[in-house]
């Protein structure tokens, strides 16, 4: 499914420059439940984004689906991020200004999918979430937990095969943080991808497969059914 | 992404900035509406003047004493020559056959006194022959008498409105009054009429045009109006003009002939290019308004950088980025627009209902080269923050970084 081969990522950071991955290889399998953990800068972000297709590696392959991705123009990328990839923030990133189901269609209507299939689709995902009732409401009257199920209805909307979720409980008290959990972890039980960056010890425990990243690169990779990163092939 | 959609989501956006949409709109629609008023204002001025020239008969020729050049500005109002222009030189004009009617004119200004009340107004000198060329009808009373293309006579005709200031509602015909220093018997009264070339003619007096020699002692025409035959070549009649005068003058034509049509086609010109200055002095504010928008659009993208870097993440191309921004600015154009030309319109109608004899309209070209510079300004303009929405990095984006 996901396949990085010696990806290399630098940033400058004002004059120096910050190695974000150095030579990371990695394959995830399609269906896996990986948590990725790490100090701050260890670059697990970058890993995400790398996977989300939102960052374009320096050197190094990025296969996804068998798709070699990093050779593609800006428009392929977007086509596949829409089909494959699904997005959680840890700040939600909802717009205020779209009810709750507006939110939702928003990657069905930048695909330029009809009104009528985008409103089917949003209202079964909400219902998947739990929040069928809240579709006309807007993100300033729903509480944190809510809001990130929201967020998770539109991220898996377009049903993509990939779930990357980036600190997804960070801002959120306990309860609703295993609420979100919850959500997450059943959707990976239904077959989906699941891909955590996190700070939370507990929440990263929970996931099949644990990655944990310092100074760019892949410091240990460990599964509770003892395989190790690269055999779990496609 | 859906056209439909796009126009959704963008009016959303306006609903929720309305204070920033509203100005935006105003600074649009001002500038559309002032390039349509301004330009209906030179365009009225132009058909103003059209106007006035076709009133005056389109077969006139004047002769001004004194040579001239015509070309390059206004024509000229006063000349000075070497040799006067005489009341012989116009009778000798009125022998070429082409010409159907010749009136001289002396002109000065005198005031015009009736038991106290007094006026300072314009004097014209002529013969019957000049309310023919001029096409001035009394509308009480009688014109100048045939005798007076050769007599001084104590007559005159008043215009309307000096009338109505000198005796108000009561006769005038057959009353005295006090022209300087001559006493004169009004015998007739203008048709109310408007300005024409600069004259005011409700405001004048005409008298016998040897009076008026004796009353500003010269023998000097002011200038010499003619009307030409219906079917009369103007080239061929100008040339017999010349010819006259040389013979008249020593073998000088010292004078400069001007024919209707060269005035009319010279104030066209002026006047036209008068309208283009103006609008482009107008364009200029849509210009402002297109900075405005530029600066507005930057703002708006640096405050919703997260969205930008939502939609990539969601799927979103750069290129639907930039269509986005790129529409926000062409919906607010187009609705700016809209509200000008609405505005301007009422304008012009509620103006050409206070002023009904000024005919105000806008050129046909106004409206699309208003709309036109507000579209293309409006896109220009917005070229920058769309691309720097496009270009925006999704990660930083996201988390809210400078970038």
């Amino acid at each position: 499914m996901i396949e990085l081969s010696v990806v290399n990522k630098t940033y400058l950071v004002g004059e120096a420059p910050l190695r974000a991955l150095r030579d990371v290889n990695m394959t995830i399998g399609a269906g896996e439940y990986l948590s990725v953990m790490g100090p701050s800068g260890s670059g697990k972000s970058t890993l995400l984004n790398m996977i989300g297709l939102l960052d374009r590696p320096d050197s190094g392959s990025y296969c996804l689906d068998g798709v070699a991705t990093e050779t593609l123009g800006e428009e392929p990328r977007a086509r596949l991020r829409a089909d494959y990839i699904g997005f959680i923030f840890q700040a939600f990133h909802l717009i205020n200004r779209l009810t709750t189901l507006e939110n939702v269609e928003l990657p069905m209507m930048l695909g330029g999918i009809a009104p009528k299939q985008r409103r089917q689709n949003a209202l079964a995902v909400l219902e998947q979430v739990g929040l069928a009732d809240r579709a006309g409401h807007r993100p300033g009257q729903l509480s944190g937990g809510q809001l990130q199920r929201v967020a998770i209805a539109r991220a898996i909307v377009m049903k993509p095969r990939i779930l990357l979720a980036d600190e997804p409980t960070g801002n959120l008290d306990q309860a609703s943080g295993n609420e979100v959990v919850e959500v997450l972890e059943n959707l990976n039980r239904e077959g989906i991808t699941l891909l955590v960056v996190t700070h939370d010890a507990n929440l990263g425990k929970r996931a099949k497969r644990r990655i944990r990243m310092v100074d760019g690169q892949i410091e240990s990779d460990t599964g509770d059914d003892n395989v190790a990163a690269g055999s779990t092939a496609l | 992404m859906l056209l439909r959609d796009q126009l959704h989501f963008n009016g959303q956006l306006f609903l929720r900035h309305r204070v920033r949409t509203g100005l935006l709109l105003l600074a649009v629609g001002l500038g559309v509406a002032s390039v349509i008023l301004l330009t209906s204002l030179g365009e009225g001025a132009r058909r103003y003047v059209d106007r006035e020239f076709s009133s005056l008969g389109n077969q006139l020729l004047i002769i001004l004493p004194g040579r001239k050049e015509t070309t390059g500005g206004a024509p000229p109002i006063y000349g000075t020559a070497p040799r006067d222009l005489t009341l012989e030189d116009a009778q000798a004009l009125e022998r070429i056959p082409a010409i159907r009617a010749v009136a001289p004119v002396i002109a000065g200004t005198a005031s015009v006194a009736l038991q106290n009340r007094s006026r300072e107004v314009i004097v014209l000198g002529s013969t019957p022959e000049i309310f023919q060329v001029r096409d001035l009808e009394v509308s009480q009373g009688e014109i100048l008498p045939d005798r007076t293309r050769s007599e001084a006579m104590a007559i005159c005709v008043l215009g309307s409105k000096l009338k109505q200031e000198l005796f108000g509602n009561s006769r005038a015909i057959g009353e005295w009054v006090r022209v300087g220093d001559r006493r004169m018997r009004v015998i007739g009264v203008l048709e109310e009429r408007g300005e024409s070339l600069g004259l005011d003619l409700r405001d004048m007096i005409i008298v016998p045009v040897r009076t008026a020699e004796q009353m500003f002692n010269t023998p000097g025409l002011f200038r010499v109006l003619m009307e030409l035959d219906g079917n009369a070549d103007f080239a061929r009649a100008e040339e017999r003009v010349r010819a006259v005068i040389r013979e008249r003058h020593e073998g000088d034509d010292d004078i400069t002939l001007i024919s209707q049509d060269s005035m009319l086609a010279a104030f066209n010109n002026i006047l036209t290019t008068l309208t283009l200055a103006i609008a482009a002095i107008a364009a200029i504010s849509l210009l402002v308004a297109g900075i405005l928008i530029m600066n507005i659009s930057l703002i708006s993208v640096s405050q919703r950088r997260q969205e930008i870097g939502l939609l990539k993440a969601l799927g979103g191309s750069s290129r639907q980025v930039r269509q986005l921004f790129l529409g926000e600015s062409l919906m607010l154009v187009s609705m700016g627009s809209a509200a000008g030309i609405a505005v301007a319109w009422s304008a012009v109608l509620v103006m050409a209902r206070l002023w009904p004899s000024f005919p105000l309209a806008p050129p046909w070209w106004s409206v699309p080269a208003a709309v036109g510079t507000a579209l293309v300004a409006g896109l220009v303009f917005s070229l920058i923050p769309a691309r720097r929405a496009a270009a925006l990095d999704p990660v930083l984006a996201l988390r809210g970084q400078g970038g």
